[in-house]
């Protein structure tokens, strides 16, 4: 994992001097709240409908053993005892005072964490594949040069106003895990079809939201040592022309779409040649030293099959549907990553208590070489974990509840916090993940159902990324109750999509039912080991649309 | 948002959030009449004409103006047994906690015991 070196440790802890002063300066009266909200913003800090929300940043969603302990420990003190796992990889706190804000930033800073660049018109902390460094379809990781754009981009003097928030997103795999086309800019690590040289694929103005894009390629392949002054010179054409006048149309992706892919492109391309290349892109050993903290683990030499793991499956069949169902194949022979679901059945996608949090930092100080991610469907994953002892991490998962066997899942529901949190909110997402996971609880129902992404969005912001789930469930108001609107067709991998709307909303009550009819039409259509999302594209909408409309004419 | 918006139909009770703790507070008339903080909601003043609703606004717009509370509006409320509910359903979620936690907020009966002021 990276280290801080001298400037970052002082970076940090002059922030949370700053904003020590911030507050005091708020409570004394010297800043009014529209002075003081763009500060607190900057440090995280949101007012929500219960409480104020401390926004942590978990670049690339890495963390150590240290760090979720200091996580559980913020969330003992001075939260509920829990925190919330959110889409871009981060820890909210749902509870903190403001008083007590600059002593968390403390206790932060104390294991190399902060909350910049969680919130503002900047570029936002970077979001990787969750599975980096140890993926077997990868051509690299990708958490280097994630780690060399946060140190560009953090308080960058040219970007600290940009026109919107920015997100930037990072994969060195085949398979998209990190949803990198809908992202502003979309970095995909690829290997130059003639040479073999590596690369970058770079899309721009992918993004959700109110007006949902897939990215756009503007670069097939950019040298690597050209990467900062490429970003550089999309971030300045996005900065000069991107627009100003109207929030609602400030994201790239407006830009790219108002001008054409083309244009943009020839607009970067033109910005680029201006560039002083040498004065912006990265010293190599810079990135040389970057890359230093990301060198694999001293893995052990190990068989590709392990003997205990088959025997423990063999004796015990829940532990064997775990196993079946969360670990990933990993690049190293007789090792895996395992996922920790943080969706039991009924509760709330993506919260932990600070007790999990500890178990779960025990188990990969134990392990898994002291390191574990965050990943964009809130769930926790331990990378490097050998085989022999999965057994022993399953029988400390459950008795914390943290066994459930649902990874890409019908269960495995993205939720953002909606309105039982959240003050943007226009309907309540928990409680419609909760109902669905009650509905299709039955493990055995589930298997056979196969891989199925639901997200929710409690509003049209889509922080639950319902345009790109395989059933995508959008909380709206409509005369006065809240309604569901649902889509379906959603992808967020490489082959990504935008989800189409079945048919008028749904009263919350209607949802589970609703989310049985498309998965009857499902299983009564698709062919022998389709998974749901290909039988959609094959048969298309209609008859899924079919059986939607009986359902919501009776629910009208 | 930190200013007043347009004035919802009556009743209507005040609400905001405290500056220092972020939890939602409402107005309450004191004993002797004057207004100040409470965080239980069945406790709240409800405002039935124009003249005691303008009153909640001024009085919001001092407590705004002297870092006392942040996000302070009215809301139109049904007046029930158990004291005035908000009409919309996002104020009523304000006015109880998170849905799916009832061991959290208002609901669970956080700072309501206590009776602390803001």
């Amino acid at each position: 994992m990276y280290r801080y070196d001298e400037f970052d440790e002082r970076f940090v802890r002059e922030r949370v001097a700053q904003f020590r002063d911030q507050v005091a300066r708020r409570l004394d009266g010297s800043l009014t709240e529209d002075e003081f909200k763009p500060l607190r913003l900057k440090n995280g800090v949101y007012l929500q409908l219960h409480a104020y929300m401390l926004r942590i940043a978990v670049p690339y969603g890495t963390l150590s053993s240290r760090q979720l302990r200091q996580l559980a420990l913020i969330g003992e003190r001075y939260d509920r005892g829990y925190g919330h796992f959110t889409t871009r990889q981060n820890l909210q706190f749902n509870w903190p005072k403001l008083r007590d804000v600059p002593a968390i930033l403390e206790l932060l800073a104390d294991v190399e964490m902060h909350c910049i660049q969680t919130s503002g018109n900047c570029i936002r902390n970077v979001t990787a594949d969750h599975f980096a460094g140890v993926a077997q379809d990868e051509i690299e990781d990708p958490r280097p040069v994630c780690e060399l754009i946060r140190q560009w981009s953090t308080a960058h003097p040219e970007f600290s106003y940009l026109p919107r928030k920015f997100k930037i997103a990072i994969t060195g795999a085949q398979h998209d895990r990190a949803v990198i086309k809908a992202h502003d800019i979309g970095i995909r690590i690829v290997r130059h079809t003639e040479s073999g040289e590596v690369g970058y694929e770079i899309s721009v103005g992918g993004g959700l939201g109110r007006t949902p894009m897939i990215g756009k390629a503007v670069r097939d392949f950019l040298p690597r040592a050209d990467l900062l002054a490429y970003l550089e010179a999309v971030m300045r054409v996005y900065n000069l022309e991107g627009r100003r006048d109207n929030k609602y149309k400030a994201r790239v992706k407006i830009l790219v779409h108002e001008i054409g892919t083309e244009e943009f492109r020839r607009r970067v391309e033109a910005e680029f040649a201006l560039l002083d290349g040498p004065s912006v892109n990265a010293d190599p050993e810079e990135l040389a030293r970057i890359a230093s903290y990301f060198t694999p683990p001293a893995y052990e030499t190990l068989p590709q099959d392990s003997a205990a793991l088959a025997a423990a499956k063999a004796a015990n069949p829940e532990f064997a549907r775990w196993v079946d169902t969360n670990l990933t194949p990993h690049r190293v022979p007789g090792y895996t990553a395992v996922t920790i679901s943080l969706k039991p059945v009924g509760l709330a996608p993506g919260d932990a208590t600070s007790e999990q949090m500890r178990l779960v930092a025990d188990l990969a100080e134990r392990f898994s070489f002291d390191e574990l991610r965050v990943t964009h469907a809130q769930n926790l994953v331990l990378p490097h974990v050998r085989q022999d002892d999965l057994f022993a991490i399953w029988q400390a998962l459950v008795p914390v509840g943290l066994a459930t066997a649902n990874l890409g899942l019908i269960t495995d529901i993205i939720a953002c916090p909606g309105l039982d949190y959240c003050a943007l909110a226009t309907a309540r997402s928990i409680p419609i993940a909760q109902a669905i996971s009650q509905r299709f609880a039955d493990a055995q129902r589930q298997a056979a159902i196969g891989e199925l992404n639901i997200k929710i969005s409690g509003c049209i912001n889509a922080c639950g990324h319902h345009h790109v789930g395989h059933i995508g469930i959008l909380g709206l108001e409509k005369r006065g109750i809240e309604s569901y609107q649902i889509t379906l067709g959603g992808d967020a991998t490489e082959n990504a999509a935008i989800g189409e709307i079945l048919g008028p909303g749904l009263p919350a009550e209607a949802v589970p039912d609703a989310i049985e009819r498309i998965v009857s039409v499902y299983e009564s259509e698709r062919d022998a080991g389709e998974r749901f999302i290909d039988t959609v594209k094959r048969v298309g909408l209609v008859p899924f649309k079919a059986a939607f409309r009986e359902l919501a004419d009776a629910a009208a | 948002m930190a200013v007043l918006v347009k004035r919802p139909p009556l009743p209507a009770i005040l609400l905001a959030n405290d500056l220092l703790d972020g939890d939602v507070v409402f107005a309450i008339a004191g004993a002797d009449g004057r207004l100040g903080w409470t965080r239980d909601p069945g406790l709240a003043i409800v405002a039935t004409d124009d003249a005691a609703a303008e009153r909640l606004e001024g009085f919001a717009a001092t407590a705004l103006a002297t870092h006392q509370v942040v996000d302070a509006y009215l809301v139109d409320v049904d007046l029930t047994a158990a004291g005035p509910v908000p009409r919309h359903f996002r104020e009523r979620f304000k006015t109880l906690g998170p849905s799916n936690r009832p061991d959290l907020g208002k609901q669970a009966g956080e700072g309501i015991a206590t009776g602390r002021s803001a």
